[in-house]
């Protein structure tokens, strides 16, 4: 433990290029000991690469690099030594076990034969995969081979953890305890590096946020700050015609109306206190809503806050 | 520890996990073993009667070819492991545990040696059964414990060579399907050398391949070893092959691995 805040990781004038195609293009990011940083932004954005290039699978074009004081470049063995990764793709050996996985990160770490034991059933036992220890990983569903996949990653102790999309394709009960394990590192002092596409993810667990798009950081900050500047949400209510729709518009003052899907946009924080007042107002319009949608701020919302288009609307431009 | 024993720590750890699967899934294995054990009973028993008459032996017959071909089939044994090593290879390369290996602190060849040094210890248990099942046949060896050991020692340098060869191309190798096709002629060299008939019996271009190709002199080497007759020359042409094609195998998958940034694609 440093008695310094000296930052896990920092990146300066991060550039990376494959080909022709740009795919960072002057990144700076720096995350202090101890915290989840999270990476946010749409497929495609650069997540990847950069989690590749700090962990040291990828070379980079120009930038200064340190992960857990070491730099990138010139010491990839010690940057190799204090970090662990775990991917979008599971990154076990589905031909052994769950514990023979453990066993044989515990012998790569050079552990000893009973300290190794020891840190595998650990593990097991902290990830509730001691039941699955010795079945073969066929067994094992998309939730349980991400958390060994975690655990894999934890056996050298390492100080700073990279989680890429860690519960893209989980279940939501999955995805809950996955979280919770992240934030029971944290507590014990490891530093995260987190990328996500999902803004719920980086508000639950992230202390700061940078949102990536075309391989630059757009914004950055902590999770209030972003939201303060990311209008809030929106109700969609839909009518059974357009007299009522008409009707409803002008009580209402919508922001939006979309007449061929029958429906009026609101802004709203999406609360209740709110929902409440707007189902008043329409009920003394004398307007009768068919149905409502709660539409609280997403990806999108913080694409359309920063660069003025959505995420799927890139993909249309396309 | 220092580096180097590391290095070997490393390497032990990686070979432990590559016969760990060998064993839990032999299919592949039992298949190239089995590939030598077929040509064995098929050139003594199909072609041997013919093809021993014409070695010009004063026994002649099966009993004297089985007697020439079976270091042949040593030499086969040897070509059809290494297709399995570029197979395997391959699929590593396609799995994400090789992209968690080059994110760890741990000797980088290691994940790649092991596959040679399994290949080894496979090849010398395929061949030790490929003996016997000639033994039962009619061969007589003629040799020592030293000659043993020597021929063991071939074995394995030869599964050195073919060996880092064979990981160079899994390595370089787009698809599993295209590291199952690139290491073929492997296969086929052993046709075009001492393997099966003695060179003169060839047309003069032939001769000439057959005779500067580095299975010719691999096999002679196995042969004089296994058949306790003069080795002359050979074994020096064989071990100078053996340390080149593994130089060039080492450096060239060494090469195609760094470049390969990301394990997986």
């Amino acid at each position: 433990m440093t008695t310094t805040r000296t930052p896990a990781i920092s990146i300066t004038g991060l550039r990376k290029s494959f080909g022709d195609k740009v795919v960072l293009d002057g990144v700076d990011l720096a995350v202090p000991e101890g915290t989840i940083f999270s990476l946010l932004g749409p497929n495609g954005a650069g997540k990847t690469t950069t989690v590749h290039i700090l962990s040291t699978l990828l070379p980079f074009d120009a930038g200064d690099i340190r992960v857990a004081g070491r730099d990138v470049r010139r010491e990839p063995d010690a940057v190799r030594a204090a970090i662990g990764v775990t991917g979008q793709f599971a990154a076990v050996d589905r031909f052994l076990t769950g514990e023979e996985n453990l066993l044989l990160m515990a012998r790569l770490h050079h552990l000893g034969r009973g300290e190794g034991r020891r840190r595998a059933g650990e593990l097991l036992e902290r990830f509730d995969l001691t039941d699955a220890a010795r079945k073969p990983l066929a067994t094992y569903s998309g939730g349980m081979r991400r958390k060994l996949d975690l655990a894999m990653g934890l056996m050298g102790r390492p100080s700073v953890v990279f989680l890429d999309e860690p519960t893209t394709g989980l279940d939501p009960r999955s995805r809950r305890t996955m979280w919770d394990i992240v934030r029971d590192l944290v507590a014990a002092g490891v530093t995260i590096f987190l990328t996500t596409q999902d803004l719920e993810e980086a508000d639950e667990l992230a202390d700061r946020i940078a949102v990536l798009d075309h391989g630059t950081v757009i914004a950055d900050g902590t999770p209030d700050e972003l939201k303060r500047l990311v209008p809030g949400g929106h109700i969609s209510v839909r009518f059974a015609d357009v007299a009522e729709l008409d009707a409803a518009a002008r009580a209402l003052g919508a922001v939006s109306r979309d007449d061929e899907a029958l429906t009026l946009q609101v802004r709203s924080e999406g609360d209740l206190r709110s929902l409440r007042a707007l189902l008043d107002r329409m009920d003394a319009a004398a307007v009768e809503p068919e149905g409502l949608q709660v539409h609280t701020p997403d990806l999108d919302d913080v694409f359309l806050a920063f660069t003025g288009r959505t995420d799927n609307e890139k993909e249309l431009v396309r | 520890m220092s580096t180097l024993s590391y290095a070997a720590a490393d390497s032990l750890t990686m070979l432990r996990r590559n016969l760990k699967h060998q064993l839990r899934y032999p299919s592949l294995t039992l298949m190239l073993v089995g590939m030598p054990i077929v040509f064995l009973l098929l050139f003594v028993y199909v072609f041997g009667g013919m093809l021993g008459t014409g070695l010009g032996a004063l026994s002649g017959g099966r009993a004297a070819y089985v007697q020439y071909v079976t270091p042949g089939i040593v030499l086969m044994t040897i070509a059809g492991a290494v297709q399995g090593t570029a197979i395997s290879v391959a699929m590593d390369m396609t799995e994400g545990i090789v992209a968690r290996f080059r994110t760890m602190n741990i000797a980088r060849a290691s994940v790649l040696s092991a596959h040679v040094y399994g290949t080894i210890v496979q090849t010398v248990a395929g061949v030790a059964v490929v003996l016997g099942l000639a033994v039962l046949i009619g061969f007589r060896p003629h040799t020592g414990t030293l000659g043993w050991l020597a021929l063991a020692g071939v074995v394995a340098l030869t599964t050195l060579a073919l060996g880092w060869l064979t990981v160079a191309l899994g390595v370089s190798a787009k698809s599993v399907e295209t590291a199952s096709n690139t290491p073929m002629p492997l296969m086929l060299l052993p046709f075009l050398s001492s393997a099966f008939v003695p060179t003169d019996s060839m047309p003069t271009v032939m001769r000439w391949f057959a005779e500067y190709q580095p299975f010719t002199p691999v096999t002679e080497t196995i042969r004089g070893l296994l058949l306790g007759t003069p080795v002359g020359h050979e074994w020096i042409a064989a071990l100078a092959w053996c340390a080149g094609l593994t130089l060039v195998g080492y450096l060239l998958t060494k090469r195609v691995y760094d470049r390969k940034a990301v394990g997986y694609r």
